[in-house]
């Protein structure tokens, strides 16, 4: 594996522990199956809960039977969406009312079902198979609708509308409503981002290019399906088990759909077996806790894989047209965007994802962009990891490139002519801060892949980049208890996704002078932690990690306290210096951690020291891809020969995590480009609702990913570290169809470019030439 | 409610009776009757490899296999690669390599991988990714997972491993009859 890191700005070795490759905490757990994952818990006296799910796409719900349900041999109780108080209590709307309302209606619809697969009733029995054949036994009176199956239908004039009550909201920034235009339609929400003016910018350009992207709807594809265990006891108080991206979104979704405060309920996370961003929203917990009052007893509800791809968020399909002018030098003098998202059954795409990404890397003065957030009949989409970044990325990367080829250009040349630097505009309007854009686009550029020999024919090279702004600062808390042999626990709300437990345990050694093993890092409930918000926005390692680091130091305050009561000095006159206490009055004195660890009882009892963390700064950064493709064109197959990513990480805390990071993000991000779309029947249902069907990339698909990490230092943090989770699958659509494009000589401007679609496109090129 | 049968197995080394529905998959019965919950559902038709078990030498997707099937059969799950001695060489390699983000997938892989390196414990890139084919992994893009089981081919062959190759369920003879080998 070529992992290189430091390109001039970060020192080799810098740190101690931050850049090592320890052996994660959670590993021997996860290595012989004792880990516990959403499935995995069985509480005595369970019973199991399934759930009718329905079979149009649109509907309305006329009236709902359980009579013979109910009736089974084995089976408990019923609930539907009249168990749901929120529901009761509310109407659908939106733009107003609690936030958890549309969220309900993935719980258990109320009036309509507004895609295939969404939960109408479920069932609580003995075992999930009676619980099976009993929602079987469920009649659901429905009046069927037109289906509206996406943006394009949607978007028609006089089209169905999905609700009554729906206007178009037109906004400048990403922040905030937006107005209300009063227009009813399908379309939620119009986002428009201005600079400077456009029709000057194309009018100085010499060259201008405008094509359309299309891209299908795709699935995160984690291998735990959504699990979890209810138990509500009769004192009032709920516990929650389940696999989640955060515990405490959970446990204030549930306590506002069921109207209880939060309280009472108890979030307990499980391992989370995946995620990608599908996570951040639950949708079963609900519906386990009415089950759970109903009988009394524990209630467990496990997704099928059928349910999990037809009655979960996928992300958005999407339309982008693209059109870019460049001056004779090849500097970009105006770019629009016109961006369609599907947000599914209720608003909410990730639209704004995407427009405030796509051309953000780039120095472009004049820019408009224009989004719209269109619901149809698919489910309502949720995150997906950079969520609406791929899709922009797909479009402007893939116009770049054929820009470059229009006027004669080397693509990264193309880029590095227009890369934005420190204190130039981002598309958002918002100046950059410290980040290496430019410095990434140098080492793709000058990497031995960049211009290595393809080595035959129907061969092809791609090359995209894949910016993100990250935030961060939802909330992150960390609480470190000194034990007497010297080592920590470090307590975080942090689901661990892909080995954050390790990253932030390694900031706190880091800090405490510690190696990682003395450091165990444990993620806890609700109840025994601070507020922390949920594990996405490729914020953990930052965000929590920084909370980590100052409770450390609170440690380091207090130990230091307690050698001075020992030395009988003041407490400023003890030095914290490379993992030892130092008395400044008599550099004799000393004590390393262990030592004085283990003296804290009789200076005035245990140290635990917590902290919070919610200022934000994981800020912007580059990824990229470079991908040698081979294609046969006998069969339209796709062969990825050679597989280079980079990312900018500031520092890396584990480079092994951070290149798995990488790695999977790439697989993602090539199966988004070469297999997996949701087909549909024109009705609305999906018809490869299996991972059969739904071909997700196997290992016999890819070659080695070769990573490349770079470390331009974030000043936001102590160590610099920047995130690392999302970036990675931005590139990856684009630079797979740049290379394939370029391997066959035609562009593949629609997802996925399956083995049809290029020969396709080759017969239109031979036919054409 | 069904009728429950009587079935008898040997699992990782250990005679098991257990009762179960004719029904129910082996997988459920593993899970929900005997609490072994190291092996993994994802998909329940057979698509994703979480549930790999060894069966009489075989190894198997044991979604796909009824609980009665075990009648007599000798079983090796997750939870039988480990001796009391220590992880096996897989399992080593898999920490050491970072072969895991999420770990749901893990266990699969390690049965799977197990079972390969039994039989040819000097298998290349090309053969483990062909081997392994039948498992998904969404977090890792495969290479650290190739890496990890060529490592643990390798201390193997130096005599550093196969402590737990006398565990029940495994291994048999080279069967040419592999469910992934074609």
């Amino acid at each position: 594996m070529t992992t290189t890191t430091d390109k001039g700005t970060a020192t080799p070795g810098k740190y101690k522990v931050l850049g090592t490759r320890p052996v994660r905490h959670d590993g021997i757990e996860k290595v012989t199956g004792a880990a516990r994952y959403g499935a995995d818990i069985n509480l005595p006296g369970t019973l199991h809960g399934k759930v009718l799910r329905s079979p149009h796409a649109h509907a309305r719900i006329l009236s709902i039977d359980t009579s013979k349900a109910e009736a089974m041999p084995g089976v408990r109780a019923v609930a539907t969406s009249k168990d749901l108080p929120i529901i009761q209590k509310h109407e659908l709307q939106f733009g107003a009312g609690p936030a958890a309302r549309v969220l309900a209606e993935n719980d258990l619809a109320d009036k309509k079902v507004l895609y295939k697969g969404q939960a109408v009733a479920a069932v609580v029995a003995t075992s999930p198979h009676i619980a099976e054949e009993a929602v079987g036994l469920i009649e659901v009176d429905y009046e069927v609708l037109p289906t509206v199956l996406g943006w394009r239908e949607a978007m028609k004039e006089g089209a169905t509308l999905l609700h009554e009550n729906l206007t178009e909201k037109f906004t400048v920034s990403r922040a905030g409503a937006g107005d209300d235009t009063g227009n009813k339609g399908n379309t939620a929400t119009h986002l428009q981002l201005k600079m400077g003016d456009i029709e000057q910018g194309f009018k100085e350009a010499d060259t201008i290019l405008e094509r359309e992207y299309n891209t299908q709807t795709v699935h995160q594809g984690y291998i735990e399906p959504f699990a979890c265990t209810a138990q509500w006891v009769p004192d009032g108080r709920l516990t929650i088990w389940t696999s989640t991206q955060g515990i405490f979104g959970v446990r204030g979704n549930v306590a506002a759909i069921l109207d209880i405060p939060e309280s009472m309920v108890k979030v307990v996370p499980m391992e989370i077996g995946g995620g990608f961003g599908g996570k951040g929203t639950g949708y079963m917990e609900p519906v386990a806790a009415v089950l759970s009052k109903k009988t009394g007893h524990p209630v467990k509800m496990v997704m099928s894989r059928k349910e999990v791809f037809e009655g979960t968020g996928p992300s958005s399909g999407s339309f982008i047209r693209c059109k870019i002018g460049v001056d004779k030098s090849g500097k970009i003098t105006a770019a629009q965007l016109h961006m369609i998202y599907e947000a599914g059954a209720f608003p909410g795409s990730p639209m704004a994802g995407g427009a405030t990404s796509a051309l953000s890397a780039y120095k472009i003065d004049n820019v408009l962009i224009d989004g719209y957030d269109v619901v149809c009949n698919k489910p309502k989409t949720a995150a997906y990891r950079a969520p609406g970044h791929p899709q922009g990325a797909f479009a402007v990367e893939s116009a770049l490139d054929e820009l470059a080829e229009l006027v004669g250009m080397d693509p990264m040349d193309l880029r590095l002519k227009n890369v934005a630097m420190e204190g130039d505009r981002a598309a958002t309007g918002v100046p950059h801060a410290h980040v290496g854009l430019k410095e990434v686009m140098d080492v793709i550029k000058a990497h031995p892949h960049y211009t290595a020999p393809l080595g035959g024919p129907n061969r092809g090279r791609g090359v995209a980049t894949g910016y993100r702004l990250n935030g961060g600062g939802s909330g992150s808390s960390a609480t470190i208890n000194v034990i007497a042999n010297g080592t920590v626990n470090l307590t975080t709300g942090s689901m661990d996704l892909s080995g954050t437990r390790v990253a932030i345990a390694m900031q706190v050694a880091e800090a405490l002078g510690l190696s990682a093993e003395d450091v165990t890092p444990q993620v806890v409930d609700t109840d025994s932690v601070g507020w922390t918000g949920g594990s996405g926005g490729s914020r953990i390692t930052f965000d929590t990690g920084r909370a980590a680091i100052a409770a450390a130091q609170l440690v380091i305050e207090q130990m230091s306290a307690r050698a001075a009561r020992l030395w009988e000095v003041q407490p400023e006159d003890v030095e914290f210096v490379d993992g030892t206490f130092v008395c400044t009055k008599n550099t004799e004195d000393k004590y390393s951690f262990k030592e004085l660890a283990g003296r804290l009882m009789a200076t005035g009892g245990p140290v635990t020291c917590s902290a919070m963390d919610s200022q934000g700064g994981v800020g912007g950064a580059l990824a990229a891809n470079i991908f040698d493709v081979e294609v046969d064109p006998e069969t339209g197959k796709v062969d990825i020969l050679r597989s280079t990513v980079f990312l900018d990480i500031g520092q890396a805390a584990h480079p092994s995590y951070v290149e798995g990071q990488m790695q999977g993000g790439t697989l993602q991000g090539i199966g988004w480009a070469l297999n997996e779309e949701y087909f549909y029947t024109p009705e609305g249902s999906m018809v490869n609702s299996s991972l059969l069907d739904y071909r997700m990339p196997i290992s016999l698909d890819l070659p080695m990913i070769d990573c490349v990490l770079i470390e331009y230092p974030n000043p936001r943090h102590p160590y610099g570290l920047r995130g690392a989770g999302e970036h990675p699958i931005i590139a990856p659509l684009a630079a797979v169809a740049n290379a394939v494009s370029r391997a066959i000589g035609t562009r593949m401007r629609t997802l996925p470019i399956t083995p049809g679609a290029i020969l396709e496109a080759i017969e239109e090129k031979n036919a054409t030439n | 409610m069904a009728d429950k049968i009587h079935v008898h197995s040997t699992i990782n080394g250990t005679e098991v009776d257990f009762l179960c529905e004719s029904r129910e998959s082996l997988l459920e019965v593993l899970r929900d009757t005997l609490g072994m919950t190291g092996t993994k559902e994802g998909c329940n038709d057979g698509n994703c490899g979480a549930c790999t078990i060894v069966l009489d030498g075989r190894i198997v997707d044991c979604c796909c296999v009824l609980g009665v099937e075990a009648e007599g059969k000798s079983i090796l799950t997750i939870e039988g690669v480990a001796s009391p001695e220590g992880l096996h060489p897989l399992q080593q390699a898999f920490l050491e390599e970072a072969a895991l983000q999420c770990g749901i997938c893990t266990p699969g892989f390690i049965v799977a991988a197990k079972s390969l390196l039994e039989r040819e414990p000097d298998a290349d890139e090309a053969r483990i990714r062909h081997w392994l084919a039948g498992n998904l992994c969404r977090c890792t893009g495969y290479d650290k997972i190739i890496r990890a089981v060529l490592k643990a081919g390798e201390m193997i062959n130096q005599g550093d491993g196969g402590r737990s190759s006398s565990a029940a369920g495994g291994v048999g003879a080279a069967d040419s009859r592999d469910v992934y080998n074609d």
